[in-house]
């Protein structure tokens, strides 16, 4: 049943950021990546990690993507126009890029060989309760620069977005 | 594990049918309310009292021509209403409607499915239904919608903050994110709520959630982005037929969900205000039988001709479901089923009650309460009651 | 065979971010250049996941939500920035907006 389900969601996944690289359109693109999103806080699921499932909806899928979508909405984007780069660089790229993916796969397979092997349920450390934990104790200096972070990020959007008033 | 799956796919069908008869005879009641707010009759033509009105809206929806403008952008046209319908339905699906029902041996709750993350599960949805909206104003290739779309998806994300930190409020009191766990930390009598109990009861967390939860579905007085006689109908000015009848759906669907959350989070779920050893039993059956007399009464001095054989018809059968409630054998699941909607009940009233009466804001005016005041209001309501939660364990 | 080896979702992870990079190097609409790189970052969170449940600890989360919390801060602020890029000159290529001037 694990098997079936990181298999379809994965298939998915790969399918849906495919797309997302080769659409013209930049709204296709953001559909596909909010696919990949979705797929992907499944197969969280899948490794026990709830809390980063939803957080992974919430966050990633529901408010970046959103933010996203209404920029492209404001800017009114068209398809992208005009060809590519040279047929030599895209010819010799994509294989190329093949081939990074085939030495990737072999090494982690190498060393990650089949016994490490997962099942559903296994982890239950990754529910709310622990993530808490973790995050006000162990992760307290981490969370308290990024929550300055937003801070400065979102005094930086308003900044960065507004109408000039001259 | 087989019977598992059969029960499943029975309480989905079960669910899933009395939720649409609930959306389509909600629209009759909005209606009928709303009418006799502004003083006047509402629907009564069409079956006793209107009651067939959703039936000819339905018929009349189906067979309307559909209508597809050129230009828009096909995919996103079709999809938008499918997506706002779906991410509107899917939330019910966590929702606990009452307790345990022991079936022949075989236990089995009133919930599809009980998510230890349900709360989280909840606000990933209505996070999701943002898109709805957005895609339908922006594929519609209308000035209008467009605006419309971008300002209702703009309000529906920033109402989410308050609404998820009104959320946080009642869980520091429960403890726990799953939505049956979070009704049974509120069992007993109605000072267990959690809107009244605690070392900080959650009055304001729980006005800031109906507020925001107003602002979520797009009801009055946040109705600005699809409003009539604003925008010409905002996002879903050029939709027609079915398409707009699924925004609709979406739109009490949503109502539903949130109405249904404000019951769990604050409101005590199933629970009845005081236990049934002291008489919790009799207040179903005090309602059904008053008005099955009231309204045999009206149905003996009737003002219109149809009424003197539809109110009395009307009295017998509340007289009928009084008697049922009275029975000693349905008290363990039709009365915290009755509590649970009629809570819900309540808090519907609510929103078709202020849309009745009260003006709508303006674009500028609901952004800024929202990230001036309620926003602000909602963190200080966690600070406080983080504090004193604190103090007390 | 009911179990899925740790190496799948460490490959799905090396692909995505693969697929992330290629979109990044060849694709010349801003959006999509920044869409190939939430795409990178997701495939890093979950490779964080994974490693996770290998060794039964939750930091592997905590990271992966600090990763997702900074990506959300420079969503923010990359998009605010392409806002003002694209106001200046109708172009949304990357390619045009190659000099300091303006």
């Amino acid at each position: 049943m694990d098997v079936i389900l990181f298999l379809a969601f994965a298939l998915f996944a790969l399918a849906c950021a495919i797309n997302v690289v080769v659409q013209k359109h930049p709204i296709a693109s953001a559909i596909s990546l909010i696919g990949v999103m979705g797929s992907l806080a499944v197969i969280y699921l899948l490794l026990g990690g709830e809390f980063i499932a939803a957080a992974q909806v919430i966050v990633y899928a529901g408010a970046i993507m959103v933010l996203f979508v209404f920029v492209i909405m404001l800017l009114n984007a068209g398809a992208e126009t005009g060809s590519a780069r040279s047929l030599t660089a895209q010819s010799l790229g994509a294989p190329l890029l093949v081939g990074l993916l085939c030495i990737l796969s072999y090494f982690v397979q190498r060393l990650f060989p089949h016994e490490f092997a997962t099942h559903f349920g296994e982890f239950t450390g990754g529910g709310p309760k622990e993530v808490g934990e973790a995050l006000f104790t162990t992760y307290l200096l981490p969370f308290e620069a990024t929550s300055i972070l937003i801070l400065i990020a979102i005094v930086g959007a308003i900044v960065l977005a507004r109408k000039e008033i001259d | 594990m087989d019977f598992f799956i059969v029960v499943t796919l029975i309480k989905i069908a079960v669910i899933f049918g009395v939720l649409m008869t609930t959306l389509a005879y909600l629209q009759w009641v909005e209606r009928k309310v709303i009418a006799h707010i502004q003083v006047r009759p509402g629907p009564y033509m069409v079956g006793p009292h209107g009651l067939l009105q959703p039936l000819a809206d339905v018929i009349k929806l189906i067979t309307k021509e559909d209508v597809r403008p050129p230009f828009v952008h096909k995919v996103l046209y079709m999809a938008a209403p499918f997506v706002a319908v779906t991410f509107a339905l899917i939330s019910i699906s966590v929702i606990p409607f009452g307790p345990a029902l022991h079936v022949a041996g075989y236990t089995t709750w009133m919930q599809l499915t009980d998510l230890n993350i349900g709360v989280l599960f909840i606000l990933a949805i209505s996070s999701m239904g943002v898109y709805g909206v957005a895609f339908a104003g922006w594929s519609s290739n209308n000035k209008y919608a467009l605006l419309g779309g971008l300002r209702s998806s703009a309000q529906m994300i920033s109402y989410e903050l308050p609404m998820s930190i009104a959320i946080a409020s009642p869980l520091l009191l429960s403890n726990t994110l799953s939505l049956r766990g979070l009704v049974e930390t509120q069992a007993g009598s109605f000072w267990h709520w959690n809107v009244l109990r605690g070392p900080f009861p959650q009055v304001f967390a729980f006005i800031i959630f109906l507020i925001a939860a107003f602002a979520e579905t797009n009801r009055v007085p946040f109705d600005l982005p699809e409003a009539e006689n604003e925008l010409v109908a905002g996002f879903h000015t050029e939709y027609s037929s079915m398409k707009f009848a699924s925004f609709f759906m979406a739109e009490y669907a949503n109502m539903v969900t949130v109405s249904c959350m404000a019951v769990l989070l604050f409101l005590g779920g199933w629970y009845a205000p005081f236990p049934v050893r002291y008489g919790s039993w009799l207040v179903p059956v005090v309602i059904f039988a008053g008005a099955g007399i009231i309204a045999l009464y009206h149905g003996f001095h009737a003002a219109r001709r149809r009424d003197s054989y539809t109110f009395p018809a009307a009295g017998v059968i509340f007289l009928l479901v009084a008697a049922v409630f009275a029975a000693p054998m349905v008290r363990d699941w039709l009365l915290p089923l009755f509590w649970f909607c009629g809570k819900a009940g309540l808090i519907l009233f609510a929103f078709m009650w202020i849309r009745g009466t009260l003006p709508r804001f303006r674009y500028d005016q609901l952004m800024a309460f929202t990230w001036k005041y309620l926003f602000p209001a909602a963190m200080i309501n966690l600070l406080i009651t983080a504090f004193l939660v604190a103090w007390v364990s | 065979m009911a179990e899925v080896p740790i190496s799948w979702y460490l490959t799905l992870s090396a692909a995505l971010f693969t697929i992330g990079a290629a979109g990044f190097i060849f694709r010349r609409n801003i959006i999509t250049v920044f869409m190939s790189i939430e795409l990178m970052l997701n495939a890093v969170n979950l490779s964080f996941v994974t490693f996770a449940y290998q060794f039964k600890k939750v930091d592997g989360h905590l990271l992966a939500l600090f990763v997702m919390v900074v990506a959300a801060a420079e969503a923010a602020v990359g998009l605010a920035i392409i806002l003002t890029v694209v106001k200046r000159r109708p172009s949304m290529d990357i390619d045009e907006v190659s000099t300091m001037k303006n």
